[in-house]
């Protein structure tokens, strides 16, 4: 019969210790169906058919792609549920039967750059990597031979409306009923981060692993910066923050939540929410038992007599925690000619050291000489247990730098590398060329100890943003961190040289040409010098008065 | 100078191979010859004994079909009176019989599923002392019988629509040919369950069985003309572009045929694209409207009921309106449980994707009967229109595109012409050439493959980005980097020109002095 599909919306809110407020969604499709045994599927009912078209012509195994406009401030804001640079990022895990990976990978960028309407069409070799540790596949499958894995970055991606409206197409209810119904752009992109992302892998349906689905995740994760001047009080609500309220749940749904994480104040002395609910649902997130306040938008008594839903927090007071693991990136040096790429990297964790994984994508123009790289924490080298390391090769494919590297408890620990700033061609520039040229964020991956220890009861209820990277180990959590792009000038000439020099020489060549050529043809002749100025007016007197001239 | 200048023109010229320019306007004038094979069988006791005598007997019949001027069409009808099969070739045949096989009284003609028309024969037959002249009697029959079974003029110039503009006043056969979608190698057929209201209706559409039963074995018959791939999707909360109006006598809702055209565009942004190929798609939509407007029907200008409650969009696909307030009672609960009759769907569908594929079966006249078409919705002789029809769309389409791309690269002289792009247009025009022999033998299945390889090629020639490359570096550039050169260089020069001149003029004048 017919494959089975299931769709589930979600949205958490998180009040952050900054006062800004944190509102993460993710509607999660679920389809019973098999893309890789080469059976073609051609039948959509919640799936998108565009996505599931581009995943069994590409032979996609795992695609993830995200679009962010803004840095997440890790030091103030702690972790995002799902981690992304600044920028555009894509990473797709191909499956073991294509044969011409960069050609697919190509070809998928393309086709994807019109369905999300980006520029991903501008990712080529010169800017893709393939990982050989830090991005594992996140779903089902044994495949970990990175030639099937294409990593890249687009920087300097700017991300607005016209990428949001075909993201909320995938969604099987649009922007007509559901959650989905805040999303509006004009009040998500006067945000201080905001960021988008879809994400397809394959997945067990039950624990025994016996059959296999595709899932979608579509997320967006928004940051509401809410100390906007003129503003005394410090209360926010789901009208306040995206000008509408909720009335009804996506009808197609099968489950559909509002989390409110309540955990930093259970008793109610930093902020209230109103209306107040008794459901409470703990998870494990991030190493971190969270409480949360849950509204079930499936029961038509959430909405009260008003049909309509619109949460209230009002602050009393806050303080802060930071996070444990957290990094920076700048470059440092003077001049057009060198420079020096600093990477630090942050353990908060007062007694354990843990290991992490620094991935750098460095573009070929940026020639990296891999022999100054130092890595030092606490004063000390600290010698990396694994490095990966593959030159560029210029205007082929950039460099790719990763690297294992051990964090001492409490500590930063710096990586640094020295470069030349390469010559492009002129056609090479960007249009806005002392703008600068803009390097991909770092990823640091790490498994990082949990400071609560996660209990072994775990239940198929459990909500989806805390579900998404597998976690084996239950005394530490899997996290991703990137650090900010870089962005760097490089010597950029003054463009309309070419043509003075032309200029310039041809008209020195056609001065010497002009004269050799008098030179060569006038007839020179000795002529009787003419008298001068004062002699011709002193013979004019003579003239005047008779006098014989001069 | 003896090394710059050839240094100079080594270095600036564009490299430009060479393409076959005269066969390429020898093409560009298409000039085409179709040909189909006619057998004529005569049933046992229809023709005399001395009429027998002269068999076999062969004829040809030029018939000149003149398509706006530039074009010459051929069509050659070979008449051959003993079953003679030429290897691989169609043949269609013509069978003459006496009237008491026929079972409908007032019919002349029998046009069957596979090639084969059954004409009546009546008194007629005396008429003739030889062959020749009974055939020469019965030809304004068997070519009305070709005009049905292979191909006509209408057919010829609705194929060659894009290079001939056709002549106003025949609004209906520029409609006809407006319908049907481009010839193209392959089609993407999409089927869309529009529900633009889920939380009153569940919808179930077994469009998997549907799509076995109803459409693949037509798909499998012209599988010889297009690749053909079939999905399917559900879109909730798609809603039509317009409001339909409440008819109090009807207790429906209705949407008028003049508004129809204002449907689609709203829903088409749903639809999405195709991502996964560039054919062409024909998209058909079911739609069943929401709770709060049905039933809806669709009216025609006479403000009548469409019975079929479903229209098409030229060279788009169709939209079927289907209403299932019918299913439940007033007290249902919502949402309610609906399961889609998809023999009905999938009749309204296939005849829409029959008219716009260019399977028409164009108005018979009087007195024929064409046989129901089989199990898989195409006679046979409707598959040879079809191809015959594609193979001159496809001959003429690239023939356009090469004419017009040696054309480009005849006026601007900056193009450079990579090697493969000159490969790309000589297999094009060879592969042209090979069409329009086998166009010209009847051998349709070779002439639409040649022709289709003809289209590819010449597609990816004219859209190769090689071509781009230098296409906008103009002369004026040119002229900038040279004139801070030559300008300077040119002033001494000048000058003694000048003075030469001057000089000579005096020297004249003083020796006219002398003379004088």
């Amino acid at each position: 019969g017919c494959p089975k599909d299931d769709f589930q919306e979600e949205l958490v809110i998180r009040p952050l210790h900054s006062g800004d407020i944190y509102a993460s969604f993710q509607f999660r499709t679920l389809w019973e169906t098999d893309f890789m045994r080469g059976n073609k599927v051609s039948h959509y009912r919640l799936f998108p058919k565009s996505l599931g078209q581009v995943i069994s012509k590409f032979s996609v195994r795992e695609l993830h792609i995200s679009f962010t406009q803004g840095y997440w401030r890790t030091m103030q804001w702690g972790q995002p549920f799902l981690p992304s640079p600044p920028g555009a990022e894509l990473w797709v895990w191909f499956q073991d039967s294509v044969t011409d990976v960069d050609g697919t990978w190509k070809e998928l960028t393309n086709v994807l750059s019109g369905i999300f309407c980006a520029s991903l069409n501008f990712i080529d070799s010169t800017n893709t990597v393939q990982p050989s540790a830090s991005f594992k596949p996140l779903g089902i499958g044994n495949v970990t031979d990175h030639r099937f894995l294409r990593y890249a970055t687009l920087p300097r991606e700017i991300v607005c409306t016209e990428n949001l409206t075909p993201w909320k197409k995938l969604l099987p209810c649009g922007s007509k009923a559901g959650l989905a119904v805040l999303l509006k752009s004009e009040k998500l992109f006067h945000s201080s981060f905001h960021s988008q992302a879809v994400h397809i892998r394959p997945v067990c349906q039950d624990w025994q692993c016996k059959t296999t689905s595709w899932e979608l995740r579509q997320t967006l994760n928004v940051v509401f910066d809410l100390h906007t001047p003129g503003q005394g009080k410090l209360e926010w609500s789901l009208f306040k923050m995206f000008s509408r309220t909720l009335t009804e749940a996506c009808p197609l749904a099968s489950s559909s939540k509002i989390y409110i994480d309540i955990t930093d104040d259970p008793q109610g002395e930093q902020f209230e929410v109103s209306p107040a609910t008794h459901l409470l649902s703990q998870a494990m997130v991030l190493g971190d038992r969270r409480t949360f306040s849950v509204y079930d938008l499936t029961q038509q008594i959430t909405f009260g007599t008003v049909r309509s839903l619109n949460l209230l927090i009002r602050w009393k007071s806050r303080d802060m925690l930071r996070p444990l693991l957290h990094a920076e990136r700048y470059v440092a040096g003077y001049g057009l000619q060198t420079g020096e790429i600093h990477t630090l990297m942050y353990n908060n964790h007062p007694y354990r050291s843990f290991p992490v994984l620094l991935l750098d994508s460095v573009p070929w123009y940026l020639r990296l000489y891999i022999h100054t790289l130092t890595v030092t924490s606490k004063g000390k080298d600290n010698k990396p247990s694994y490095i990966h390391y593959q030159p560029s090769k210029d205007r082929v494919r950039p460099h790719l730098l990763e690297m294992l590297v051990q964090l001492p408890p409490n500590s930063v620990t710096e990586v640094t590398v020295q470069f030349e700033r390469a010559l492009l061609k002129w056609t090479e520039y960007t249009p806005d060329p002392n703008h600068g040229f803009y390097v991909g964020s770092s990823v640091i991956s790490s498994l990082v100890p949990s400071i609560v220890a996660m209990d072994t009861n775990s239940t198929r209820e459990q909500p989806l943003f805390s579900s998404f990277f597998p976690c084996k180990e239950e005394s530490s959590y899997f996290m991703r961190v990137y650090t900010e792009p870089l962005l760097v000038n490089l010597p950029t000439p003054d463009f309309s040289m070419p043509y003075n020099v032309i200029c310039l020489t041809c008209t020195v060549v056609a001065v010497g040409y002009g004269s050799l050529y008098n030179l060569l043809t006038r007839s020179f002749q000795i002529e009787e010098p003419s008298p001068g100025l004062a002699k011709r007016i002193a013979n004019i007197i003579r003239k005047m008065r008779g006098v014989p001239p001069l | 100078i003896i090394v710059g200048v050839p240094l100079w023109w080594r270095t600036t010229e564009t490299y430009r191979a060479w393409l076959p320019v005269s066969q390429i306007n020898e093409l560009s004038n298409l000039q085409l010859q179709l040909s189909a094979e006619v057998e004529v069988v005569f049933a046992r006791g229809t023709v005399t004994p001395e009429q027998q005598k002269k068999v076999p007997l062969t004829q040809i019949q030029d018939e000149e079909h003149t398509v706006d001027g530039d074009l010459f069409i051929n069509a050659v009808c070979l008449v051959v009176t003993k079953i003679r099969r030429l290897q691989g070739n169609i043949c269609l045949k013509c069978v003459f019989s006496r009237g008491h096989s026929f079972e409908v009284q007032d019919m002349d003609v029998y046009v069957g599923q596979r090639r084969t028309a059954l004409l009546r024969i009546g008194a007629q037959m005396r008429v003739g002392k030889t062959l020749d002249q009974l055939l020469a009697h019965l030809e304004p029959r068997i070519k009305q019988v070709l005009q049905v079974m292979s191909f006509s003029h209408t057919d010829i110039s609705a194929a060659l629509s894009d290079r001939v503009r056709l002549s106003p006043g025949n609004k209906e056969s520029i409609a006809d040919s407006m319908r049907t979608f481009k010839s193209s190698p392959g089609y993407e057929i999409t089927f869309s369950l529009l529900n633009p209201d889920p939380k009153s209706h569940r919808l179930h559409w077994d469009i998997e069985g549907a799509v076995q039963t109803y459409i693949q074995p037509l798909l499998t018959k012209l599988a010889s003309v297009a690749n053909f791939s079939i999905d399917s999707q559900t879109l909730y909360y798609a809603m039509l572009g317009v409001n339909p109006r409440f008819d109090s006598s009807l207790s429906a809702y209705t949407l008028h045929s003049d508004s129809l055209a204002h449907v689609i565009n709203p829903v088409e942004a749903r639809l999405g694209s195709n991502a996964a190929s560039s054919n062409p798609v024909l998209n058909f939509l079911l739609y069943v409207p929401d709770a709060h407007h049905s039933p809806l029907y669709i009216h025609d200008r006479k403000k009548q009921e469409v019975p079929s409650n479903a229209f098409h969009s030229p060279r788009w696909g169709g939209i079927m309106v289907y209403n299932v307030n019918g299913f439940y009672g007033p007290e249902a609960v919502f949402p309610v449980d609906v399961n889609i009759n998809m023999a009905k769907v999938m009749g309204v569908f296939l005849a829409q994707l029959r008219l716009l594929l260019g399977v028409q079966s164009s108005t018979a006249p009087s007195g024929f009967l064409v046989a129901p078409c089989g199990s898989n919705g195409l006679a046979d002789w409707e598959l040879d229109r079809l191809m015959w029809s594609r193979s001159v769309e496809n001959v003429a389409t690239a023939t356009t595109t090469i004419t017009s791309l040696a054309q480009l690269l005849e006026q601007i002289g900056n193009i450079v012409i990579n090697d493969n792009i000159a490969e790309q247009v000589s297999s094009a025009v060879t592969s042209l050439q090979l069409a329009v022999a086998e166009l010209e033998t009847g051998n349709l299945r070779f002439a639409l493959q040649y022709s289709k390889e003809a289209i590819l090629a010449s597609e990816r020639a004219f859209f190769d980005p090689s071509l781009l490359h230098l296409l906008y570096f103009p002369d004026d550039q040119k002229f900038a980097i040279y004139i801070p050169l030559f300008l300077p260089m040119c002033v001494p020069i000048l000058l003694s020109l000048l003075k030469i001149v001057s000089d000579a003029r005096q020297k004249r004048r003083e020796k006219q002095a002398k003379k004088d």
